[in-house]
């Protein structure tokens, strides 16, 4: 199901844990799969699940908790923006209004050539770089005015 | 980078430079000498929570716990496992100070829990740390490869016989889980949804063993009060507020971001230091603690000064210090809109009345908002305040009432004004050239 690549680094993440505590790395273990996958079909859940010898349903219940997993195909580049109210005063609500009219879609759409994923976040603790946006739940970027917008939307082409 | 001021600074003092974060240069710094002198002269636990007592270091996560007090509280001798855990879950809306101590100092981080550990008598940690700052958690594991090649962390920590394995754990997106019993059962791979207290941590906490939760920035202080005195770091702050403090100024201000004074400071020299209101506008309103914190107006907050006491007698809390400063430009009902979607949203869905309460409160304050509220609709949401308050678990469903709570209080007129009118006090123009987002229209 994963690569030997993927199942290395889940290796490394159950190391951190107590030998009887593997499912302590079931979080890791899910962003390792959604991170080759693009997203976490019930097979990966299904599969992680079996890997640190926990319950399927144990390891879903953590998928469907945590807002990053991505339980729907996404984009090939899933944008997050902070519209939480920090973010809102310095403009977190309107970069996503400029992104929406931009792609052509609302928060949870995909364009139809499946390149990019509108999602709305909560506050990701960087409040004072507003308006903050996350790219595949892995890079931050920060005082997105227009004009950053557009160079992040053209390198992401 | 992002520490844009501060006033005898501790916690971010000497940070210069690309490499400020790595761990030559934190022992350049003097990093690392407490817990060496520490291992080395044997020095009894008592005697280091007995200090750090001294010190009146309170919790910097939000609710101002006395850290000695936290760690006494741990059995002394337990036969099994226990453990010292950082909560790095930085997710109140507002703050954004311990992701900074991460990137610029997270030795400090790694010292004071290294400290704490040998303190409570715990051979592993966790550093929790929130899930959208990959890249921080990325930097966080790279400094702890650093101090394990070091020595000052693993077995047998500088052949002193004291071992501490310390690991990060990675969230995935949950604001619960900056509750400490919800932190803990998400490390131990579940839902984070807070546990029945008691028992506390301190008895029953990681895997059902003694557990110490600290937040980042009180473990980043610790080195401090064991080098230079507990004394020194009272004397700093003011009578019963320790220390100082690293705030994170958002919204309205010409310079966001954060800022390390002395507890007891005043307000209006933070707000001065973060450049002013933006444009030069007026103050209207400023949440002192993060998005929990009850709202205070202009004319309280500037009489207040920065410290657990004095926010708390305005009627607020200081919290995590995450201080969003709001301007004329600002309409309360959208803005306390927005705070209510985001208490519905981050609900853990384990009480009813926290639940269903946030859900009620969101769709009142949104039809408000949209012109639809109704006459006893201020009443409705004070009343479903006063039956979330108090019965529920954790303090989740309280930190969803106060903003509502005082944002009614202090701004009732603009919230009747919404009801009567069906439209804001503020034109939405006003509220869209106060982002500064679109440049050309302000």
């Amino acid at each position: 199901m994963l690569t030997t690549e993927s199942i290395q680094k889940i290796d490394r993440e159950i190391a951190k844990y107590p030998p009887d505590r593997k499912q302590s790395a079931v979080m890791a273990a899910l962003a390792i799969a959604q991170e080759e996958l693009g997203w976490l079909p019930n097979e990966a859940i299904e599969f992680v699940a079996n890997y640190l010898g926990m319950e399927p349903i144990a390891a879903y219940e953590v998928a469907s908790f945590y807002n990053m997993y991505d339980l729907k195909p996404v984009g090939k580049h899933k944008l997050t923006v902070c519209t939480n109210l920090p973010c809102m005063l310095s403009g977190g609500v309107d970069a996503a209004e400029y992104l929406k009219m931009k792609l052509g879609i609302d928060f949870n759409e995909t364009t139809p050539d499946g390149r990019f994923t509108l999602k709305e976040g909560e506050c990701m603790g960087a409040c004072g770089d507003a308006p903050v946006m996350l790219v595949n739940n892995r890079r931050m970027c920060s005082c997105m005015q227009p004009e950053q917008i557009d160079n992040l939307l053209a390198e992401l082409e | 980078m992002a520490i844009l001021g501060a006033i005898n600074p501790m916690l971010t003092v000497g940070l210069d430079g690309d490499n400020a974060w790595r761990l030559d240069d934190y022992v350049k710094r003097g990093g690392y000498s407490a817990l060496k002198k520490i291992i080395a002269e044997k020095t009894p636990t008592d005697q280091i929570i007995k200090e750090v007592k001294k010190s009146v270091l309170r919790g910097r996560g939000g609710a101002g716990f006395p850290t000695g007090l936290k760690w006494s509280f741990m059995p002394k001798y337990f036969p099994g496992d226990k453990y010292v855990i950082c909560n790095s879950d930085e997710g109140e809306p507002g703050t954004f100070k311990d992701r900074d101590i991460l990137r610029y100092n997270p030795h400090s981080v790694i010292e004071g829990m290294a400290i704490a550990a040998y303190a409570i008598g715990a051979a592993r940690g966790y550093n929790y740390i929130h899930g959208e700052i990959w890249e921080i958690y990325k930097r966080f594991e790279e400094a702890l490869d650093e101090a394990r090649a070091a020595g000052l962390i693993g077995k047998n920590i500088l052949g002193s016989g004291f071992d501490f394995e310390l690991f990060a754990h990675h969230g995935y997106g949950a604001y619960i889980c900056g509750e400490e019993s919800a932190l803990l059962d998400s490390i131990e791979g579940k839902k984070g949804q807070p546990r029945f207290k008691p028992p506390f941590p301190a008895n029953y906490g990681l895997y059902g063993k003694p557990t110490t939760v600290n937040n980042t920035e009180t473990f980043s202080a610790v080195p401090f009060i064991l080098n230079h005195g507990a004394d020194a770091y009272l004397e700093a702050g003011k009578p019963n507020n320790g220390g100082t403090k690293l705030f994170s100024v958002s919204g309205h201000v010409n310079r966001p971001g954060n800022y390390e004074i002395p507890l007891g400071t005043p307000f209006a020299t933070l707000l001065e230091m973060a450049g002013g209101v933006r444009g030069g506008r007026k103050l209207k309103a400023c949440i002192p603690g993060g998005s929990s914190a009850p709202v205070l107006p202009a004319q309280t907050i500037m009489d207040c000064t920065m410290d657990f006491d004095s926010i708390s007698k305005a009627g607020s809390m200081l919290g995590s210090g995450a201080v969003i400063v709001m301007d004329e430009t600002t309409c309360m009902v959208r803005a306390l809109e927005r705070l209510s979607y985001f208490y519905y949203e981050e609900s853990c869905g384990q009480c009813t009345p926290c639940r269903e309460g946030t859900s009620w409160l969101y769709k009142v304050v949104h039809r408000i908002e949209h012109g639809q509220g109704r006459a006893d609709d201020l009443d409705l949401l004070r009343s479903v305040t006063t039956n979330i308050m108090g019965r529920t678990i954790c303090a989740l469903g309280d930190a969803a009432s106060m903003p509502v709570q005082s944002f009614v209080k202090h701004f009732q007129d603009e919230f009747a004004y919404h009801i009567e009118h069906k439209k804001c006090l503020v034109p939405p123009e006003i509220q869209r050239a106060g982002s500064g987002f679109f440049k050309a229209t302000v």
